[in-house]
């Protein structure tokens, strides 16, 4: 396949950046989208130009580091589906592909795209966590914990924090991905203890960071490669709402 | 030379005794100390979390953007633990003889009895942190069995047990993150160790979004930073595993042991041509209904599903009878590459084997066809059924397939060929985990004792967690309580700065080549080295 495809290249941070268009031939229907980006930067790196700096680690979509706004949709057109699981054989012919980085103000660009995500850290590090020091655990299946639960904990703790939620909200909210890991402990009885508080620091700390408000456009659901559901967001905010008259 | 310091005893009192006589370190002095964990895995995030909540200074780097991406997180299966939940007999004693046999009895002992005492405790960690495992519908713990075990003891979160996993150690060093204990450097990348006076007191790292190079001191260095798979250039480990921590130690003296013992793994989906850039690995369980064959004619180029029955060559239950297609793995993969040398290989690359759920997929079929009290049904009509039930078992491994390879493997058999999946070998450590470097640990996939020639399925994140959360805190105290007089050492320290511009020269004389070769060429030249002469097969000399 011969392919157009249009890059968004800036030099870091604060340097603005630019559209670059490149033609690339050869391209194999098998390839993922991440190996034709690999094989463009063999070219640019024989003609001594400079690479496309991306982020990508696992390329079995579950570490999360792949970051791609493709054709206007972070991760590209299929659902359900990471960067480094799509594959050229989604696209055709003659086709002109843009790539960007994920754009939030929360998330900088540090350079072409590759983006800072670390508040998505700062968030979790806010309260994102059970108190238990190692060694103070009890017995596994002293607490029983229904198996509609469990797996509710499970959907919402698959979440891979790729920022795609972040990326594809209009307001750039982060309310997905933060209300993933409040739903998951609050499901949980071991989370009860903490509760409240995780919820109320987590959501401050988010605010801090910048990120938009929600505005249940939904747009987040539709673009999570994990399809995390947009009820985790209805649970957060009875969370949140109970939480803060409990803080009065 | 080498002293490997297992306590003296019985092998199953060495653990208890040793933890109840190891020297301490107070409170106050911990608090001097400064511990520098290399990767974010399982090893690393439980040791950060733990050494930090004991009150240590802890300093953590990792390439990735964020800890929560090390490649910990890829591993589907399970951990197992011998909590004997399913009452089938399970014991300390035979998850302990169950991993040295399965290592070919060529594992540490002592380290392995260790293990299996601590592989409960990790399971009641890891409840408590919010993982969440599978469960009964009576609310408890679900078990499976795995790698042919006779007891049920593997632990496990759907297909992403390691990702449950990793996101709870990461939860338990985060909450340190924000309490100030640990300080996090990720986009960092470990570039050598600084040894001073024969001790391990630091690291180079450099900043990857800079480019600078940093000096980071500290009492004792901890290489939690994963096995060294990638040196085959095609494996199933993350693009960034590199092996380039492991390697700098060695460099710096710290001792290799068994770097041949490497896993290598029957089903992964095929290379598809000269870009691919890694391997995809799809969980052994597929062997338990798939059928492996190659046809029976060499250079065969028809489509599998017109090569008649009886020129089907299903060369596992041909050879292995007994085992058919569920032998080890190693037997699997070695006779995979044996039929594709010979010319029997299938798809473009010829580098491939078929796996085909046809012949279940109807035995299933016809089985529901019975349940349901269809009489005379259509092939269609079983095959139908025959889908539904594969489905079910294997759905998400089909999905992944066909996202990958553009083929429907309800219809066509699936492609598969062996990969490079996990080295047992690694850095040589003695019972507290050090390795011949005073004050440099190896954690994890990076050290060698614990799996000897062979690891067994749902072992490696029980490896990486015990280590991280129950040995480590311990052993760490037998070096670092004599060193609790020794002052951090500066570092603007000549050591430092000898071992900055030993890294900073060797990063421009790579740079000033001015060569037309790319860094994945050269890389991508020495794996193929690595996978024909030192990969599945090896005979006399090469």
């Amino acid at each position: 396949m011969k392919l157009t495809l249009k890059i968004w290249r800036q030099e870091n941070s604060n340097a603005s950046g630019k559209f670059q268009t490149y033609q690339v031939s050869d391209v194999s229907p098998d390839m993922s989208f991440l190996e034709m980006i690999d094989v463009l930067n063999e070219k640019l790196i024989v003609k001594n130009e400079d690479p496309i700096a991306f982020d990508h680690d696992c390329r079995e979509g579950i570490c999360g580091m792949c970051s791609m706004v493709i054709n206007g949709r972070p991760h590209g057109p299929l659902k359900g589906v990471t960067t480094c699981q799509l594959h050229m054989r989604s696209f055709k012919e003659g086709d002109t592909i843009v790539i960007e980085p994920w754009r939030a103000n929360s998330f900088p660009v540090l350079k072409d795209l590759i983006v800072d995500r670390t508040a998505f850290d700062r968030v979790i590090a806010s309260g994102g966590y059970i108190s238990v020091n190692t060694g103070n655990a009890q017995d596994a299946n002293n607490i029983p914990i229904s198996k509609i639960d469990a797996d509710e904990a499970f959907g919402s703790a698959s979440c891979i924090g790729c920022g795609a939620c972040v990326a594809a909200c209009p307001n750039g909210s982060a309310m997905l991905f933060v209300s993933a890991k409040v739903n998951q402990l609050s499901k949980l009885p071991q989370g009860q203890p903490e509760r409240n508080v995780r919820v109320l620091d987590m959501v401050a700390q988010m605010d801090k960071e910048g990120f938009g408000f929600c505005s249940n456009t939904g747009a987040c659901e539709a673009d999570c490669p994990k399809e995390i559901s947009l009820t985790n967001i209805a649970a957060l905010n009875r969370d949140y709402l109970k939480a803060s008259l409990m803080d009065q | 030379m080498l002293d490997s310091k297992i306590p003296e005893g019985e092998l199953s009192q060495k653990w208890t005794k040793y933890k109840s006589s190891v020297p301490l370190v107070n409170p106050a002095n911990k608090r001097n100390l400064e511990v520098i964990v290399v990767g974010s895995g399982l090893a690393g995030s439980a040791a950060a979390a733990s050494l930090a909540e004991m009150g240590y200074k802890v300093k953590v780097f990792c390439f990735q953007d964020s800890p929560r991406r090390a490649h910990s997180i890829a591993a589907q299966g399970g951990i197992n633990a011998a909590k004997n939940y399913q009452n089938d007999g399970d014991s300390v004693y035979r998850l302990f003889y169950d991993t040295i046999k399965g290592g070919d009895y060529r594992a540490r002992e002592a380290n392995v009895h260790r293990l299996s005492e601590v592989s409960g405790n990790i399971i009641d960690q890891c409840v408590a942190q919010g993982v969440p495992f599978a469960r009964e519908y009576g609310g408890l713990l679900s078990n499976r069995s795995f790698g042919g075990t006779q007891v049920q003891r593997t632990f496990y979160a759907a297909g992403q047990t390691g990702q449950q996993l990793l996101l709870g150690a990461y939860s338990a060093l985060s909450r340190q993150i924000g309490m100030g204990a640990v300080k996090m450097y990720s986009r960092h990348e470990m570039l050598d160790v600084v040894v001073v006076d024969g001790k391990a007191k630091g690291i180079i790292a450099r900043d990857l979004v800079t480019g600078k190079l940093e000096r980071h001191s500290g009492h004792a260095v901890l290489l939690c930073s994963g096995g060294y798979g990638n040196v085959f250039y095609l494996s199933t480990n993350a693009m960034g595993s590199n092996v380039t921590a492991a390697w700098k130690a060695h460099k710096r003296g710290a001792l290799f042991a068994n770097p041949c013992f490497t896993q290598i793994h029957p089903t992964c989906i095929p290379v598809s041509g000269d870009h691919q850039s890694k391997l995809t690995l799809m969980s052994e369980s597929l062997r338990n209904d798939g059928r492996i064959w190659v046809p029976k004619l060499k250079n065969d180029n028809r489509k599998a599903n017109e090569i008649p029955e009886e020129e089907r060559d299903y060369y596992l239950e041909r050879r292995y009878p007994a085992f058919g297609n569920l032998v080890p793995r190693d037997v699997a993969s070695r006779a995979a590459k044996e039929r594709c040398d010979a010319g029997y290989g299938v798809g473009t690359s010829k580098m491939a084997v078929y796996l085909d759920f046809s012949f279940n997929m109807d035995r299933y079929g016809r089985i529901e066809a019975n349940k349901h009290g269809l009489n005379n049904p259509s092939p269609e009509e079983i095959r139908k059924m025959g889908k539904e039930v594969i489905a079910e078992k294997y759905g998400n491994l089909f999905d992944m397939y066909k996202q990958i390879t553009g083929e429907n493997p309800y219809e066509v058999p699936m492609r598969i060929y062996p990969a490079v999946h996990y080295t047992m070998g690694g850095l040589w450590v003695d019972y507290n985990l050090m390795t011949n470097v005073p004050g440099l640990y190896a954690l994890g996939e990076a050290n060698f004792s614990d799996h000897g020639a062979n690891r067994l399925g749902a072992s490696a994140l029980m490896q990486g967690l015990a280590d991280g959360y129950f040995i480590i805190p311990y052993t760490i105290g037998a070096y670092l309580s004599n060193e609790i007089r020794s002052a951090a050492i500066p570092t603007d320290h000549a050591e430092f700065v000898a071992c900055e511009d030993h890294v900073r020269n060797q990063l421009e004389r790579l740079k000033n080549v001015n060569g037309t070769k790319s860094v994945d060429h050269f890389h991508k030249s020495l794996g193929k080295i690595m996978w024909d002469k030192c990969g599945m097969g090896r005979k006399g000399e090469r």
